[in-house]
């Protein structure tokens, strides 16, 4: 037992080292970065988040990231709800070649489809806005969100609607009333997920948007390419893009800890 | 057995609008390119299979192809025993619980670009801490030339990526076992590995499904981070397949073969994962029932 938990604490010493090591430079000027290899800042600088604080063009990417991040966790959730409760409770003409398509979309390698999308939202006039990403990004969103959905309810045992339909309870109201309070967890859980994925994601991202809903993973590639490598200011802004993500974490732990199985256990 | 109703397509119906709307258009475009000849936005010509037959006869992409499968088993290899190993250590209760749930599962919410420039940084011989490391122990470690290096580095930054989310998974999975099963186990005093062997691991079918599937796909697409770290090189080591038919598709503009093929990549994807998902559905009934 002993043993275990000081492998264990080896690991996230491991785990943590690379993001220590960005945090590090994130402190640092330039000059140092470059010219001498030390573990920790000589010389302590906040100019690196000075940067991105001061200049719109590189916060409101944070900004864009996170509405339209939202709008999809939101949306996405929203519409698996009902469709996992139907794949989870029912038969119906067709139902598991459904199941399968909805998952394939999972597996569209997006490089490839880059250029089609482009076009095809240039079309319809969703280019650069945030509706637009987070249509998007429900591709590969929605499919993962109804699988996990249906595997928390299908935990849930049958009784229950049907003791709720005795009682006198009309679909919606069972549904938003009792049901969904009882998968609270596979809520949280899902919207961890939908929220990751597409937080994460850069390629789709990049191609639909040009300036009003950048998100902030591109305007860090476009510093990248530019005058050689800022590597200060690029270590703050993934410094940056990592509090988001530890926060959604913070709220879903105890979800998590409380386990899940994915069906019947 | 579940009620047969078909109203149920009602409920579902929002979803398929949903992914529809994204889904069908940009793949009946591929599909249009990977049947034409487009020389100009005026000039096309339909050649019907000839670029799936070119692309299935391209060495080069071969080469990417049997890079990709090498690379995509490598990650199952290791991230899934790895993360199962991980979720049995992890502290089931307690704020030691809390604090190592958030700290594993912080590498999965960092923008993929950001993880390719965390490991550009970090595994450089100069300025990065584990080149510097390395170099220090006496190994020859350079991942910008030589191309044993370049793999190795693609292979350990997707582990330490996602490694945290097969551990997540089995975690919640393990915490979703009843105690009777334990005290079941104790009295028939069993031991550590047959009570990982008969009780853990089948309760983990349904997470374990869905960790390998997901590190299966995202693993076969793989483009942004290798591409932030390596570019691809050096040479062509570390061109996984999403990156050699970006290039193709939009670096050369061959979006006839580009399309034949990635039709083709979409399939393998899928049959791979009809296989794994049948096997490890099978493997199960058999002893849980």
């Amino acid at each position: 037992m002993k043993l275990r938990s000081v492998l264990l604490v080896i690991y996230l010493l491991l785990l943590l080292l690379p993001i220590y090591w960005m945090l590090n430079m994130s402190f640092k000027e330039n000059e140092e970065i470059t010219g001498l290899f030390s573990l920790w800042p000589h010389h302590f600088t906040w100019a690196n988040y000075g940067v991105i604080f001061g200049d719109a063009s590189w916060y409101t990417g944070y900004i864009n990231s996170l509405i339209y991040v939202g709008i999809n966790t939101l949306i996405s959730v929203t519409v698996a709800l009902p469709a996992a409760y139907a794949f989870s409770r029912y038969r119906f003409l067709g139902d598991r070649h459904m199941f399968f398509w909805l998952l394939s979309n999972r597996m569209a390698p997006p490089a490839v489809f880059l250029l089609p999308f482009f076009q095809f939202y240039s079309t319809v006039g969703l280019m650069d806005t945030h509706i637009g990403v987070a249509l998007a990004h429900m591709l590969f969103n929605v499919p993962l969100a109804v699988w996990i959905l249906e595997g928390f309810m299908s935990g849930v045992p049958r009784e229950i609607d049907e003791t709720a339909y005795i009682d006198g309870y009309s679909f919606p109201r069972f549904f938003v009333r009792v049901f969904i309070p009882l998968i609270r967890a596979g809520v949280g859980v899902t919207a961890f997920f939908c929220f990751m994925f597409s937080w994460v994601e850069l390629l789709l991202a990049r191609t639909l948007t040009s300036v009003n809903a950048k998100p902030i993973v591109a305007i860090m590639t476009r510093t990248v390419s530019a005058a050689g490598m800022d590597w200060g200011v690029l270590s703050a802004a993934g410094v940056l893009t990592l509090i988001p993500g530890a926060v959604v974490i913070w709220f879903v732990r105890n979800y998590i800890a409380k386990g899940f199985a994915m069906g019947r256990v | 057995m579940k009620p047969v109703n078909q109203k149920a397509w009602f409920l579902i119906l929002p979803v398929i609008l949903c992914v529809a709307f994204s889904a069908i258009l940009p793949l009946m475009t591929v599909v249009n390119y990977s049947v034409q000849d487009i020389i100009s936005p005026e000039r096309r010509v339909f050649v019907g299979t000839e670029w799936f037959k070119a692309v299935m006869r391209d060495d080069d992409l071969q080469g990417a192809l049997l890079r990709q499968i090498t690379f995509s088993f490598s990650v199952l290899l290791v991230e899934i025993p790895l993360g199962i190993m991980l979720a049995l250590s992890m502290p089931a209760k307690g704020w030691q619980a809390s604090a190592v749930l958030v700290v594993v599962a912080i590498s999965l919410l960092i923008p993929w670009n950001v993880v390719g420039t965390i490991w550009q940084i970090f595994g450089r011989g100069d300025i990065g801490l584990g080149g510097v490391l390395i170099n220090h122990l006496g190994i020859n470690y350079n991942y910008t030339s030589e191309a044993f290096d370049a793999w190795i580095t693609v292979l350990v930054m997707d582990v330490w990526h996602w490694t945290p989310l097969v551990a997540l998974l089995a975690y919640a999975g393990l915490r979703a076992i009843p105690d009777p099963f334990y005290q079941a186990a104790k009295i028939d005093a069993a031991s550590r590995w047959a009570v990982f062997r008969y009780i853990q691991l089948p309760k983990l079918r349904g997470v374990l499904t869905i960790a390998i599937l997901l590190r299966f796909m995202d693993s076969f697409m793989i483009y942004t981070e290798p591409f932030v770290l390596t570019g691809g090189g050096p040479g062509d080591s570390t061109t996984f397949l999403s990156q050699f038919l970006t290039t193709l598709a939009v670096g050369r503009f061959d979006v006839g073969p580009a399309a034949a093929f990635s039709l083709i990549y979409f399939l393998i994807i899928l049959l791979f994962c009809f296989v794994f998902y049948t096997v490890i559905q099978n493997t199960g009934k058999g002893e849980s029932r």
